[in-house]
């Protein structure tokens, strides 16, 4: 056969390899953004304390062992539906999760978290937003695990759902403790 | 009422641009470099707006980040740099060019490219495909001469 003939077979293959970038391009939500500081420290930062009694948030608190920080307004509607499956991961798992409030009135926040409980260990006030820049959040609710070395391995974008915990945050948090 | 109609008058035809009086400059070159900048920045929220369209808290603050920087002496490139490091090429709405994104970049030259050569392949064969015919020997040629002049003679008849 006449090797020429195979030419006809590329419009056929560039058509495979279009239509499988779609098939799996299409099905990813194009508003989860990949984070750029994943491996990376924990930026620079230090935020006052929201609640009496319990410290602010600082790079200094996020180091020694695996933790989770949590990117929540009051006036953010995703944040309360994810607040129940943090506070239970919190105290199944027993690992420490510290909070941004992310451009919040104080009196507001601290009435939310009277009403829905309070699970975290520290929470730091970003009145302006300009830490949550420094850690790349583009919008409420984020979900961040530090490591150890006070390194980001993985970031949520969007509630915490109870599938979000099984499926990644859970398996990635055992790996990074052992 | 009428008052709050005439603020609805005065603010609506500033709603197509975002930059809100108070964030601008007061150097009208440092402001002119920050809309430039601007007008490269993706927003995060809206994704396909750039910073200096969009209305999106976020836009904002960094339309000020953007600003703080060049009045601090920053250049264009580390303002770009500063952005890429915490939100990734995707801050930036002009991709840059790096082997990560060639394909992006070369794909559809490439693929023109690919295309023009099958077409002029195609033509270059099909053009050696058909035979041209031997040319006539002077002895086919007194045959056709006379056939023609035959006809021709019939013809007049």
């Amino acid at each position: 056969m006449d090797p020429w003939r195979l030419l006809y077979l590329v419009p056929l293959a560039a058509f495979i390899a279009v239509a499988g970038y779609f098939t799996i391009g299409l099905q990813r939500d194009p508003r989860t953004l990949p984070s750029v500081l994943i491996d990376k420290p924990v930026p620079a930062f230090a935020l006052p304390a929201l609640v009496e009694g319990k410290p602010g948030l600082a790079t200094a608190d996020l180091a020694g062992e695996v933790m989770l920080v949590n990117v929540f307004a009051s006036w953010c509607a995703p944040c309360k539906i994810e607040h129940p499956v943090l506070t239970r991961l919190a105290e199944a798992e027993k690992i420490p999760i510290h909070a941004i409030n992310y451009k919040d009135k104080p009196e507001d926040a601290r009435r939310w978290l009277a009403q829905l409980g309070d699970p975290y260990g520290r929470i730091g006030v970003d009145a302006d937003g300009r830490a949550s820049i420094e850690w790349g959040v583009y919008g409420v609710p984020e979900t961040f695990i530090v490591d150890r070395q006070g390194r980001i391995r993985y970031r949520h974008v969007g509630p915490v759902m109870p599938r979000d915990v099984e499926s990644t945050i859970l398996p990635k948090i055992r790996e990074l403790r052992r | 009422m009428r008052a709050r109609l005439a603020a609805l008058m005065v603010a609506l035809p500033l709603a197509a641009l975002a930059v809100e009086p108070g964030e601008e400059l007061k150097d009208p070159v440092l402001e002119a470099r920050a809309r430039i900048l601007s007008r490269d920045i993706r927003c995060l929220v809206c994704q396909n707006q750039s910073i200096d369209d969009s209305n999106a808290p976020l836009a904002r603050d960094l339309r000020l980040i953007v600003r703080e920087r060049l009045v601090a002496g920053d250049t264009d490139d580390g303002i770009i740099q500063y952005l890429v490091a915490r939100y990734g090429d995707f801050v930036r709405l002009q991709p840059p060019m790096k082997p990560a994104t060639y394909a992006l970049w070369f794909g559809p030259a490439a693929i023109l490219a690919i295309g023009v050569a099958g077409i002029l392949i195609f033509f270059a064969r099909r053009r050696r495909r058909i035979e041209v015919p031997a040319p006539l020997s002077a002895e086919e040629r007194g045959r056709l001469d006379r056939i023609l002049a035959d006809q021709a003679g019939e013809e007049r008849r």
